[in-house]
């Protein structure tokens, strides 16, 4: 439920490349989710949709690319993909595995119609 | 139309104060906890029975977050232990900004040992660094076995489990082994305590533990 927080550090971090005194908009902002970043899409996507509504921003889209849960095993040094957060190497079994992708919350690139 | 290339971290923000936060509590000694669990997992009742164990060899502040309330503070305040309150006043997370304005009237006492207690949510607070040492994920007996598998980033996230509630085990369904096991498939790593706040089980386990971390902080 913090995704409404999330919209809204999305759209500070937009502002800072937006030219001061020149009305740009901005078609798209594409950001990063991690599959383990407890984020849920479309609630992300309608927390944007409310706090842009009555802004400069109301016709950006907001494009989420999501990411696997991937861990890398500190014994056998072999990468799994995780369909499921169960923290296992899925070539030896170990649990000594470190995160490698998965909890990504990243602004990625903003697109400016000119 | 043109391309801007960001590649910024979305909790950038956050994360930054949560350092700064992070090296001010250092710089004052200090070992500083966040707790994280559902509504009504014992938070509270773990920091008052570490309070009565631990308060003549430490130090011990707090900050109470809440949605709504001072009542968590009241409770610490009756045991002479310097408490902040913040109410967010609906947000389901402390964040880091938070943190930093509340411990500023905790700036002038002499603290080995902070509690940061976290709005009860097993969710959102997962994603939040406050500047904390270490995340505390507490799951009591009446709320089930399964809950690491259905909340797994905060129990990844956290170095310590506290199992509370385990005078309850013979009248609720929920088997001890069972979240143990859940939880470690989750977080190998994580240091479980098993306690009781009501029969004080297992505490003076969990207070040492504190007063070892303090010591070699």
């Amino acid at each position: 439920m913090h995704e409404v927080s999330i919209a809204q550090e999305i759209i500070e971090i937009v502002k800072d490349y937006l030219p001061k005194n020149n009305h740009v908009s901005v078609k798209s902002v594409r950001v990063e989710i991690g599959e383990f970043s407890n984020i849920l899409p479309d609630a992300l996507s309608f927390g944007f949709k409310v706090l842009t509504n009555i802004t400069d921003m109301k016709d950006t889209e907001l494009i989420i690319s999501k990411v696997p849960l991937t861990v890398k095993c500190r014994d056998c040094e072999n990468i799994s993909i995780l369909d499921e957060p169960f923290f296992f190497c899925h070539s030896c079994e170990s649990a000594n595995v470190e995160i490698l992708t998965g909890t990504e919350l990243k602004v990625i690139e903003i697109e400016l119609n000119d | 139309m043109s391309l801007i290339t960001v590649e910024r971290k979305i909790l950038e923000k956050n994360d930054e104060i949560a350092n700064i936060n992070r090296e001010k509590f250092r710089f004052k000694g200090m070992f500083t906890l966040n707790l994280v669990s559902s509504p009504g997992s014992g938070k509270t009742s773990l920091i008052e029975q570490t309070i009565k164990i631990l308060k003549g060899k430490l130090n011990i502040a707090v900050i109470e977050g809440d949605v709504q309330t001072n009542l968590d503070a009241q409770r610490i305040d009756a045991l002479g232990v310097s408490v902040v309150q913040i109410v967010t006043n609906g947000a389901c997370h402390l964040d880091a900004m938070l943190v930093r304005d509340a411990f500023q009237k905790l700036i002038n006492i002499d603290i080995n040992l902070l509690f940061i207690e976290n709005v009860g949510n097993l969710v959102c607070p997962a994603a939040y660094d406050l500047g904390e040492e270490m995340k505390v994920v507490i799951i009591s007996t009446t709320e089930g076995d399964d809950k690491p598998l259905k909340y797994p980033a905060i129990f990844r996230n956290s170095e310590v489990l506290v199992i509370n509630k385990i005078d309850l085990i013979p009248y609720v369904n929920c088997n001890i082994d069972t979240i143990i096991m859940n939880a470690l498939s989750i977080n190998s790593g994580l240091k479980i305590f098993e306690v009781s706040c009501t029969s004080m089980e297992g505490i003076n386990e969990w207070c040492e533990y504190l007063l070892y971390k303090v010591k070699s902080q």
